[in-house]
């Protein structure tokens, strides 16, 4: 009997390739996985890239400094302000221009803001992948919250293009600060809720505890930064190592585990909107005073020379490298996109898995297609 | 109320009401016409399909918020061949276009696009300077409605989905038919 079944399993004998995307509703965009299959074991994961590709940094190679703003946003769409601040700190750190206190601040806030709310989508998304459908109506409630302090200071709802070189677009709404603590002390009210539906729940715990395992090793050889980098024990906060705006004035933890698994990448992010959170309440009582934007000259040139930042977005690290000839549009700008790198690793971490976990694992990484091609 | 007790003025797309008039004339067909119709536009099943930042303000759009399903159109289709819908939300460059040809083409008549933003429109942000972007996304498929912005408000693309749902009001057997043909020939 034993025997008679063996003969008649499929693909025992070969190799069984599929193709995923770059259609499909749990690749979150337009990404292509051409996976082979030893029966239901995943052998080899083949990421193919492109299907986005909009050419940001050529593009960005013939429009100026404050243009750039724009499409660094539609960059990784979810970490909008954080990209954004990493072009302008750039900017600002080539023309040596000192940046008052208000604006660190109030960039500090808007990026934590953008964290959580990049950190609730994806809790939504990685429920709705798992089964969970009420995780993407309680998860994008919340979010909503954000979207509408969002709008009323900057009158965009995702894609803000809040920060500007030299500092902010606008100043902030007088409603701002309370806005802010409503939504923190709703927002601690029902965090434990995600717990509950999620976290605690049997069927995602056996689902994602234990799968696709990264270790400490591997995450530093592959470069996976962010959440997902932490989750394997990889310090590799940008916050924390080289602190840009107000971050080095207000304590917060690294969120560490050494698990490196599905669901520890996930508990992680769930972590970090905790520390988003202190570190929004510890700056939100105290802005300074002050201007909210330098005067800077009407056409932006950089001097001559290479000019780098580094910042921490909702994904990871984003480098942002700028070469100058001194002329108002940048010889050469080039992102280290923290997608871009995460997504490499994602063959190494769901070889010997089954199929069905490759969503499970591709889903913790949390991957933005957009980020990816650029 | 029905089409016909609109206002001539009030009307948006005054061209298929005109379509209308010409051809239906007949008591038996329109009202079948009307039962079919109204069947059409109130279980609207969109395609998830998705390529970039529009897609998320099209999740807040079946968000608790803004909630698609008041007007029947909640149930997304992960496969083309059981939507109605191709709502285009996002960019669309040169390597994605025959996908989306593809996806177009399996999808079972009557069919209808939505182009969601300035990307599906015209190209967007990066209608000047780059060199893999679609200038608009009618360069592929036949598009039935715009909704424009970058990104639209989930309002905007609401509002858009009742436009497509007044469109198909308007239709009759013989109207829908000739736009088939039409969208065939391209
Ligand atoms: S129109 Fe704007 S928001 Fe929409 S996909 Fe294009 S760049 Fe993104």
């Amino acid at each position: 009997m034993e025997e008679n079944i063996k003969e008649i399993v499929v693909g025992e004998q070969e190799d069984y390739v599929i193709n995923m995307g770059p259609q499909h509703p749990s690749t979150h965009g337009v990404l292509r996985l051409v996976v082979t299959l030893k029966g239901e074991i995943v052998k080899n994961v083949e990421p193919h890239i492109g299907y986005i590709h909009r050419g940001i940094e050529k593009m960005c190679e013939s429009i100026t400094y404050p243009q750039i703003i724009h499409l660094t946003d539609r960059m990784d769409y979810l970490s909008a302000s954080i990209n954004n601040e990493s072009v302008c700190l750039a900017v600002e750190k080539a023309l040596e221009v000192d940046i008052p206190d208000r604006i660190k601040v109030i960039r500090t806030i808007f990026s934590e803001l953008t964290r959580i709310q990049s950190h609730q989508l994806f809790w939504a998304s990685y429920g709705m992948d798992m089964g969970g459908q009420t995780c993407f109506f309680y998860g994008l409630r919340d979010r909503e919250r954000i979207l509408d302090i969002f709008e009323e200071t900057t009158g965009g709802r995702m894609l803000i293009s809040y920060n500007c070189p030299g500092g902010l677009m606008y100043d902030i709404h007088p409603n701002f600060q309370k806005r802010v603590k409503d939504f923190i002390k709703y927002f601690r009210k029902v965090l434990p809720e995600y717990d509950a539906i999620l976290t605690g729940n049997v069927i995602f715990t056996s689902r994602t505890k234990g799968i696709g395992h990264l270790s400490l090793e591997d995450a530093i050889s592959y470069g996976v930064t962010g959440p997902s980098g932490r989750a394997s024990g990889f310090s590799c906060d940008v916050r924390k190592h080289e602190p840009y705006s107000a971050y080095d004035r207000v304590k917060f933890n690294e969120v560490l585990y050494t698990e490196g698994d599905t669901f520890h990448r996930y508990l992680a992010r769930i972590e970090e909107m905790r520390e988003s959170m202190n570190i929004i309440e510890q700056l939100i009582d105290n802005i300074p005073e002050g201007p909210y934007a330098v005067k800077m000259k009407p056409i932006i040139k950089l001097p001559e020379g290479e000019y780098f930042q580094r910042v921490e977005t909702s994904r990871g690290e984003l480098d942002t490298f700028v070469i100058s000839d001194g002329n108002k549009n940048p010889y050469r700008i080039k992102f280290r996109t923290p997608c871009f790198v995460n997504l490499g690793v994602l063959n190494h971490i769901t070889r010997d898995f089954k199929i069905a976990d490759l969503i499970a694992i591709a889903g913790s990484l949390d991957l933005v297609i957009p980020d990816i091609d650029r | 109320m029905g089409i016909k007790g609109m206002k001539y003025e009030e009307f948006k797309d005054n061209e298929s009401l005109e379509l209308l008039r010409e051809s239906g004339t007949n008591v038996l067909l329109t009202t079948i016409d009307d039962v079919i119709n109204w069947g059409r536009k109130s279980s609207l099943w969109p395609l998830t399909f998705a390529t970039s930042c529009c897609g998320i303000e099209m999740m807040m759009t079946g968000a608790p918020r803004h909630d698609f399903s008041r007007f029947g159109m909640e149930v997304y289709r992960a496969s083309p061949r059981q939507a109605d819908v191709i709502v285009v939300a996002g960019t669309i460059v040169n390597k994605m276009a025959p996908v989306l040809k593809r996806l177009y083409d399996q999808m079972s008549e009557p069919k209808y696009v939505v182009a969601m933003g300035a990307c599906a429109i015209s190209g967007g942000p990066f209608f000047l300077n780059s060199y893999s972007v679609i200038k608009g996304v009618e360069h592929v498929i036949p598009v039935d409605v715009y909704v424009p912005g970058c990104p639209p408000r989930p309002e905007a693309l609401l509002y858009g989905m009742l436009q497509l749902q007044r469109m198909i009001e308007t239709e009759t057997i013989h109207s829908r038919r000739e736009r088939v043909a039409k969208n065939n020939s391209k």
